[in-house]
């Protein structure tokens, strides 16, 4: 299978000299979908900025042919659909159609095309309904459902989700777990939530301490508890 | 915070709510312009435009006394304007003692004022028609094509999407502070009032911080959907020979309304 | 929570068009300033911090405070904006909170738009950020007594433009209008200070990078010092002044034509209401009426013909 996602000896510091990644080696594959889990401060999120430009780091990054560098970042940012974990901060214009069209449209796309885009991403997310309506009107599980609908208009090769369901009361998880199931795209998913890990993704990355310290088949990670309580997380 | 709360947007499919978001902002402001033209102690033309102001609500399928309701906004602001009442020379309506004062009410002093006051609550039922009938995001739309510059409508986009998340958090901090003091008998909370003026700072810094981050993160968002710091809109639809059409009839309504505030 | 309206919001009715005609003149020729000088010196980033900024001032406006007698004491925002953003990005965010306020609100007219915009979003900002900016390398204390007493002066500087506004537009009396303003804002901007000194403390504590040496309010350059300072003078000399005086400035506004200037609309030239070459009858008084109506046509052309040339 061709690899969508490769990440080689990743490094990264923050300006106060933290370092959040040291030395992240991983690779996703076409229509993979893995869980990212790990505790607070091991380094989920930083990675995630790296995996399209945000933040930038030493080591090498690779996305579908590739390599992330500046000339290839406006490309790379319409490949790899990163969504927030706050809605809110993901939402940021006033209409539901004007957030998810904003993606197509700054790729510079004829505008027929804008509005074919919107109308499928919105399909995929079930919002449809939904295309006028102002996203301070939207619940918390539906702002969640347009913020993936606002990347899909991009047509990204894999997604990258950030807590896609804390915050969502069981019914609201429901639906975007099947959502989740359902996208035929490779994602990459930040999660705390272990019970969603077991249900949703074959495979899961373990972070601690900037590093990978497992990466494999998810059955395999959650049978192993003591492995699970070193690095601060749960058997579901 | 229920975000209703600043919803002044009333979905209905009427005549008014499908005009063209910028034939419905020119109108408005030829409205008020046109009110604002009128001489002092024009009735009747007064009276036409709050008959052309009937009609617009009755156009807007909300109901003859909609704007009514909400239009004593402004009242309290012709305060400001009292004193004319006693401040132009004309003749004597009433007089009355105030403290060591002698006050007369001139008749074009009370002339003044009631046009004052009256130009002032036509327009602003005008404008509250507007907001009615139009969401804002298209009333913002109208004047980024109505030339007011893109970084202008673009803060304000961004004002009214995060107005509602801010005032949020603002209330949380409120409700935290509430649950947090309590409040004596005599009805004063806890501490000076420079106390409280502090307590309020601090929350506007706590505010003003996340606020702050909040725009790192959103600015990420944007980036991450190939914003490279020129934005793009969509164009807006054609303007139709109706809107023309619709544009020329309001503006003849309004000149009538002129002809009629310089004859009678 | 509900959105209640702030005091110095002005109506539309209450201003004259030649003295709101004016007020959009300045603010207009402000506004663009500002805007250039954000598009050249702020990076894209910019944009969506202002807008947010922009809310938080709004958001801001209601945190308020009890004071006794069952008023409460809150913010107008504009030196804090000023201090925390910077002079242009400040006005520019003051102006979308006036905007917002006036269109969906209904809290301030839109004709009058240009003098809310000119008293509340671009003097408060001239005078916040001037007098704050002649303390930016002084002691932490100095520098919030100052943004304090900034604070105050510019809410002042808002409420005796207002005041004259109003006054010229023969709307109120100076003598009543200028004490009466002053008098109330005099409170007003002490919850005001309080506020923003509150708020600075607080932020010059958890992020003083925000408001260090390289911070956007650190960026311009000294003439706001100057000109933040010849306001506040102007507003010191000229309050009591007004207030003892109004008789005395009433008739020197007079002398000078001011007064008949600002209370005459600008179609009023034609005297009378009558076109001169056609003598005193009802025609004539139609055409003048008409020459009102074509100000009003020609601003809806402009309008239209500027939405041709985007579509």
């Amino acid at each position: 299978m061709t690899e969508i996602v490769s990440v080689r000896d990743l490094h990264f510091a923050y300006h106060d000299g933290h370092a959040a990644l040291r030395g992240v080696s991983f690779a996703l594959c076409e229509g993979d979908k893995a869980a990212l889990v790990g505790p607070n401060g091991a380094g989920k999120s930083t990675l995630m900025l790296q995996l399209n430009g945000i933040l930038s780091g030493r080591g090498e990054i690779t996305i579908g042919t590739l390599r992330l560098e500046r000339e290839t970042l406006p490309v790379i940012r319409a490949m790899v659909g990163l969504v927030f974990q706050n809605p809110d901060d993901q939402l940021f214009s006033p209409t539901v159609f004007e957030d998810v069209a904003f993606g197509p449209l700054h790729m510079g796309l004829p505008e027929e095309e804008v509005v074919r885009r919107v109308d499928a991403a919105l399909e995929s997310v079930r919002m449809t309904a939904y295309r006028d309506r102002l996203s301070h009107h939207l619940s918390v599980g539906e702002k969640k459902r347009v913020a993936i609908a606002t990347v899909l208009s991009m047509s990204p090769s894999v997604l990258i989700l950030d807590e896609p369901s804390a915050g969502l009361d069981p019914r609201a998880r429901r639906t975007l777990i099947n959502l989740l199931r359902d996208l035929p795209i490779a994602m990459l998913v930040s999660t705390h939530d272990m019970r969603l890990v077991e249900e949703l993704f074959a495979r899961t990355i373990v972070m601690d301490e900037g590093l990978i310290v497992a990466d494999g088949a998810t059955k395999d990670i959650l049978a192993d508890e003591e492995f699970l309580n070193a690095h601060g997380l749960e058997k579901p | 915070m229920h975000s209703h709360a600043f919803d002044r947007y009333h979905h209905k499919h009427s005549f008014v709510h499908n005009l063209d978001p910028r034939v419905k902002v020119a109108a408005t402001v030829a409205f008020i312009l046109s009110n604002a033209l009128l001489p002092d102690g024009a009735w009747v033309a007064f009276l036409a435009a709050y008959v052309f102001m009937l009609a617009a609500n009755v156009g807007s399928g909300l109901g003859l006394g909609f704007t009514f309701r909400r239009s004593f906004i402004a009242l309290p602001f012709a305060l400001a304007a009292v004193t004319v009442l006693f401040s132009i020379a004309g003749a004597p309506v009433a007089s009355f003692q105030l403290l060591r004062w002698n006050i007369v009410v001139t008749d074009a002093g009370l002339a003044r004022f009631m046009s004052i006051v009256i130009r002032s609550w036509l327009s602003v039922q005008m404008a509250i028609l507007l907001v009615a009938t139009t969401e804002f995001p298209k009333i913002v739309h109208a004047l980024r094509q109505l030339r007011v510059p893109a970084i202008l409508t673009v803060i304000i986009s961004f004002l009214y999407r995060y107005l509602f998340v801010l005032a949020d958090e603002a209330m949380r901090l409120m409700r935290a502070r509430a649950s947090r003091s309590a409040i004596t008998s005599s009805g004063k909370g806890g501490g000076s009032a420079p106390w409280r003026a502090r307590v309020a700072g601090n929350m506007a810094g706590q505010l003003f911080l996340r606020s702050y981050e909040r725009s790192d993160r959103v600015y990420n968002a944007m980036l991450s959907r190939g914003y490279t710091g020129e934005l793009r809109i969509m164009q807006a639809r054609q303007f139709r020979a109706n809107d023309w059409l619709m544009i020329c009839i309001l503006l003849l309504c309004l000149a009538f309304i002129q002809i009629v505030g310089r004859m009678l | 929570m509900h959105y209640l309206p702030a005091p110095l919001h002005i109506p539309d009715g209450f201003l004259s068009l030649t003295v709101l005609l004016i007020c959009w003149v300045i603010a207009i020729v402000m506004l663009a300033v500002a805007i250039s000088r954000t598009n050249k010196s702020l990076g894209e980033k910019q944009v969506p911090l202002m807008g947010i900024m922009a809310a938080f001032i709004f958001a801001a406006q209601m945190l308020n405070f009890p004071v006794a007698g069952g008023t409460s004491g809150h913010l107008l925002g504009g030196a804090l904006a000023a201090i925390v953003l910077g002079p242009w990005a400040a006005m520019l965010a003051m102006t979308a909170v006036i905007a917002v306020q006036g269109l969906l609100f209904q809290d301030g007219g839109l004709l009058v738009m240009g003098a809310n915009i000119l008293n509340m979003g671009l003097i408060t900002v001239v005078v916040g950020y001037g007098l704050y900016r002649g303390a930016i390398n002084r002691s932490r204390k100095t520098r919030l007594t100052v943004a304090g007493v900034a604070a105050w002066l510019s809410v002042m500087a808002g409420a005796l433009l207002t005041s004259l506004q109003l006054w010229l537009s023969g709307t109120a009396r100076l003598q009543v209008v200028v004490p009466a303003m002053l008098g109330v804002h005099a409170l007003i901007g002490i919850g005001e200070a309080l506020i923003t000194v509150g708020a600075l403390a607080f932020i010059l504590q958890t992020r003083p990078d925000l408001l260090g040496e390289n911070s956007a309010s650190a960026q311009s350059g000294r003439g706001w010092v100057f000109a933040g300072a010849i306001i506040s003078l102007a507003v010191v000399l000229l309050s009591p002044l007004a207030s003892a005086f109004p008789d005395g400035l009433e008739r020197v506004a007079e002398n000078h034509g001011f007064l008949q200037l600002a209370q005459t609309s600008p179609y009023e030239i034609i005297p009378g209401y009558t076109v001169p070459f056609l003598g005193d009858t009802s025609l004539s008084t139609v055409v003048a009426g008409l020459v009102g109506v074509l100000i009003v046509l020609a601003l809806s052309i402009l309008a239209g013909t500027s939405l041709q040339k985007k579509s």
